[in-house]
């Protein structure tokens, strides 16, 4: 079970889970702007966009310390 | 044919092209070191498990999930996949990962198939047969995650399929007609390729599936609708232009 799980894990999230996270982060405060701020469309997309894009540049400039050649 | 139509149509086949590339190598490795006939029966049997896989999974999610729910479960799942083709690409081009080698993996398992003991079940040469369906297996499911999750959202797991098919086919004519690993394919451009378009749209549908949590459960509506796909699809070539560029620049400094 514990295999069939870090299976799953590694395929889906792979090396960098920080990216993952990240993305499910924006995503959670994303839905509060729709459920509880009543936030327009636009902005609701707008924000998501924008902080995606941010935590994959940021999960990429940390992560570059990891997979540099030595 | 609608713009998500497209985009799972190229997605998928650039996808599967990739991919089957990359078992062709293991099964072309198992071919000549430990025979054909458990080489091509591991294959077919990966690819029958694939297509159940695929047939199951995919009609079960659609008659399981609410629609919105449907596009923010898979759209996060294929965008959080989707990013890993794209920051994999990147730090390649970059310079930070090696380059896929066709030819030094074909070595790689050609001297691990001559070292292996040989034993035999159900008449087959079982290391070849194992290795064979293991690495198509493995290589086909990231085709089918693609297939289902991009089918879905698209409303068009057929068209999926097709393309993934298709995809396959092309490399096998290539393969069977070079009979060596085709190590000139433009891996990394493929999987470029592919990253930018599952990160687009596992963008786009994972923010209009958070329309779940609205009242009365709609999907949130893009500015311009469609259109947006191709702004988003901009953004992240920008995105990872400027990427490539940055961490290559950082990678020369510090070497």
């Amino acid at each position: 079970m514990r295999a069939f799980g870090r299976f799953w894990y590694e395929f889906i999230v792979g090396d960098d889970w920080r990216i993952a996270a990240g993305v499910v982060l924006v995503l959670t405060l994303d839905s509060v702007l729709v459920a509880v701020a009543e936030a327009s469309d636009t902005i609701v997309a707008l924000a998501g966009a924008a902080g995606i894009v941010s935590v994959v540049f940021a999960g990429l400039f940390r992560g570059r310390e990891e997979t540099r050649p030595h | 044919m609608s713009s998500s139509q497209i985009g799972l149509v190229v997605s998928v086949f650039l996808a599967s092209a990739v991919e089957f590339v990359e078992a062709f190598t293991i099964v072309l490795a198992m071919g000549i070191t430990r025979g054909w006939r458990a080489a091509l029966a591991g294959t077919v049997l990966a690819v029958v498990a694939l297509a159940a896989i695929t047939a199951l999974a995919g009609y079960t999610l659609v008659d399981w999930l609410p629609e919105t729910l449907l596009q923010l479960i898979v759209g996060t799942l294929l965008l959080v996949f989707g990013l890993q083709w794209l920051r994999k690409a990147i730090l390649r081009s970059a310079g930070l990962v090696p380059l896929h080698d066709e030819e030094e993996t074909l070595g790689e398992e050609t001297a691990a198939a001559a070292r292996a003991g040989r034993e035999t079940r159900f008449g087959l040469d079982w290391f070849g047969f194992v290795v064979s369906f293991k690495g198509v297996f493995l290589e086909g499911l990231e085709i089918v995650f693609i297939v289902i999750t991009f089918g879905l959202n698209a409303d068009d797991i057929p068209l999926a399929a097709a393309g993934a098919l298709c995809g396959g086919a092309v490399v096998l004519t290539a393969a069977v007609a070079l009979r060596r690993p085709l190590a000139h394919v433009p891996e990394n451009t493929m999987k470029f390729a592919v990253g930018l378009l599952l990160s687009t749209f596992g963008t786009f549908w994972a923010v209009e599936g958070l329309g779940v949590f609205a009242d009365g459960s709609r999907s949130i509506e893009w500015p311009g609708g469609d259109f947006a796909l191709v702004a988003l699809l901009g953004t992240w070539c920008l995105f990872s232009w400027l990427a490539v560029r940055t961490l290559r620049g950082a990678g020369e400094l510090a070497t």
